[in-house]
């Protein structure tokens, strides 16, 4: 079904149909699998290089400009690249890493390419905004660096954590979409495929009913999981 | 020698490349199991004081001897060793909030091995001594400002420090809470003989608590000696603008006729 030729209403309509689905159905098993892992990859290493951040800011617990400075500038040119280029770009690495440049797996190097240094800036401006105050109070107890990240930094930030976990999930989700287009299969190359190229506005319309319930449900888990944790710490 | 020895501190900070010096030669003698005052105006290097001796801050030049420990020169390791020797409390709390009052309070025995075994009772027995036995499940997001300070006051104290810095630990609270604490405080001083460092901007805490103080001004301590006789010489700037402060408060039912609004 077009838009073309179709009225919206029955375009609308037809989105619900069985067969419509049917071609759905696994896509949005593909873009499930490629969120969960290049939102895990993204959540290891963001998180990882967020504390890095933190800790090695000049007034961090322990200072390391040149260290600071540079992943910094990494980060920042990471970040000002498109995605689409971001995923061209990472062709030669995906070729290295998976020995292919097209499908799933090397389009997630891009996609985790993209979200990390995102996520890492999340990381870091969520632990810069923990109180001076405890920290020093930790130090004044003998807590080792290790001790005051572990036991003090995240368990203190976890609900801004999640909060910006929750947003870098959605990242990842709207770069599934786009690395579609590049072999790596999911809702977004459906929608590309039958809603674009072969003018299916049916299917393209369904596919973007699951983008819209996918968003909605990861903001819904990652608003209540933080907000229960704030509620237990009596912080509201 | 005293159990503090502090001889010779300076401490600056520079400030947009112009140097301020904030401690300027201070000499300091604490003896053991006492209540020792610190009263200065804002800004006067009180918290820098503080935050030298356990070296949070790092002092430019001078000695700080702790029973007999000099702690300017102790290496990583040994000056976390030492930090458990000295407990502080905040005038903000500084609690973990994302901890139960419990696990604030067991926090100094978590991160030390050697201090793993029976962190249970110490907790419990902690917690009796600052009163909150029936709080120990709660987070401290819901306590109130005295509750709060007691549990940093368990905190700091279950290492069984032989220093206690306390930096306005009372200045957030309200008179009768303030009052509470510094019963509390001295009751835990006549018990267990923690030496107290009791730094504030309040006289009346002072005149509460300490036997002896000093009078810490713009980074150099101008008096110091027994409160009594502090309090009977008025000749200091501080002293005197202190005191004047103080009378004026004193006069306040006056001003306002005496029967309050
Ligand atoms: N880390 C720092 N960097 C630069 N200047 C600092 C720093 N810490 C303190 N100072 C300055 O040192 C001076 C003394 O500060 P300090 O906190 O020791 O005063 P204080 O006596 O504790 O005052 P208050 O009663 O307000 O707590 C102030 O002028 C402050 O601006
Ligand atoms: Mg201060």
């Amino acid at each position: 079904m077009s838009l073309l030729d179709t009225p919206l209403w029955e375009v609308v309509k037809g989105s619900f149909a069985a067969e419509v689905w049917d071609k759905i159905a696994p896509a949005v098993f593909e873009t499930l699998y490629m969120t969960a892992i290049a939102s895990l990859i993204t959540l290891v290493f963001g998180l990882a290089l967020g504390i890095l951040l933190t800790v090695t800011n000049p007034d961090g617990l322990l200072p390391l400009k040149m260290f600071y400075n540079l992943s910094g500038w990494l980060i920042n040119i990471l970040r000002s690249l498109p995605q689409m280029v971001m995923i061209i770009l990472m062709i030669p690495v995906a070729r290295v890493l998976f020995g292919k440049s097209y499908g799933t797996n090397p389009c997630m190097v891009a996609i985790a390419a993209c979200c990390i240094p995102m996520y890492a800036r999340i990381v870091e401006s969520s632990i810069l905004e923990i109180s001076k105050g405890k920290i020093e109070a930790a130090k004044s107890m003998g807590s080792t660096n290790t001790q005051i990240i572990v036991r003090v930094l995240l368990p203190e930030t976890l609900p801004s954590l999640i909060r910006g976990f929750t947003v870098a999930i959605i990242a990842v989700l709207s770069m599934t979409a786009l690395a579609g287009m590049f072999g790596a299969g999911g809702v977004g190359d459906i929608a590309v495929r039958f809603g674009y190229q072969r003018f299916q506005h049916d299917v393209l319309f369904a596919a973007v009913y699951v983008l819209i319930a996918l968003v909605q449900i990861i903001q819904f888990c990652g608003n209540f999981a933080s907000k229960r944790i704030i509620k237990k710490r009596n912080l509201i | 020698m005293g159990y503090v020895e502090i001889v010779g501190l300076r401490k600056s900070f520079s400030i947009r490349g112009h140097p301020l010096e904030v401690l300027k030669n201070v000499d300091l003698r604490v003896e053991k199991g006492e209540i020792y005052g610190i009263i200065g105006f804002s800004g006067a290097g009180k918290s820098t004081l503080a935050r030298c001796i356990n070296r949070l801050e790092e002092a430019d030049e001078g000695e700080i001897v702790i029973g007999g420990v000099d702690i300017r020169s102790l290496d990583k390791q040994a000056l976390l060793r030492e930090r458990r020797n000295i407990g502080m409390i905040f005038q903000q709390f500084n609690l973990f909030e994302a901890k139960t009052v419990y696990e604030n309070i067991a926090y100094p025995l978590r991160i030390s091995k050697t201090l793993r075994k029976g962190i249970h009772t110490r907790v419990l027995e902690a917690a009796k001594v600052v009163g909150l036995s029936d709080k120990l499940a709660e987070f401290p997001g819901g306590l109130s400002g005295g509750q709060k300070q007691r549990v940093g006051i368990a905190r700091a104290l279950i290492n069984r420090p032989n220093v206690l810095l306390s930096d306005e630990a009372t200045s957030a609270l309200d008179p009768q809470t303030t009052l509470q604490i510094l019963e509390l405080l001295k009751e835990i001083n006549a018990k267990t003989g923690v030496t107290i460092l009791m730094i504030t901007h309040e006289l009346d805490v002072i005149k509460y608590t300490c036997s002896r103080m000093a009078v810490l001004e713009n980074g150099v301590i101008i008096e110091n000696g027994n409160t009594n006789e502090v309090f009977g010489n008025s000749k200091s700037k501080t002293g005197e603008i202190f005191f004047k402060v103080y009378a004026e408060f004193q006069r306040g039912p006056e001003f306002t006729g005496g029967d309050g609004i």
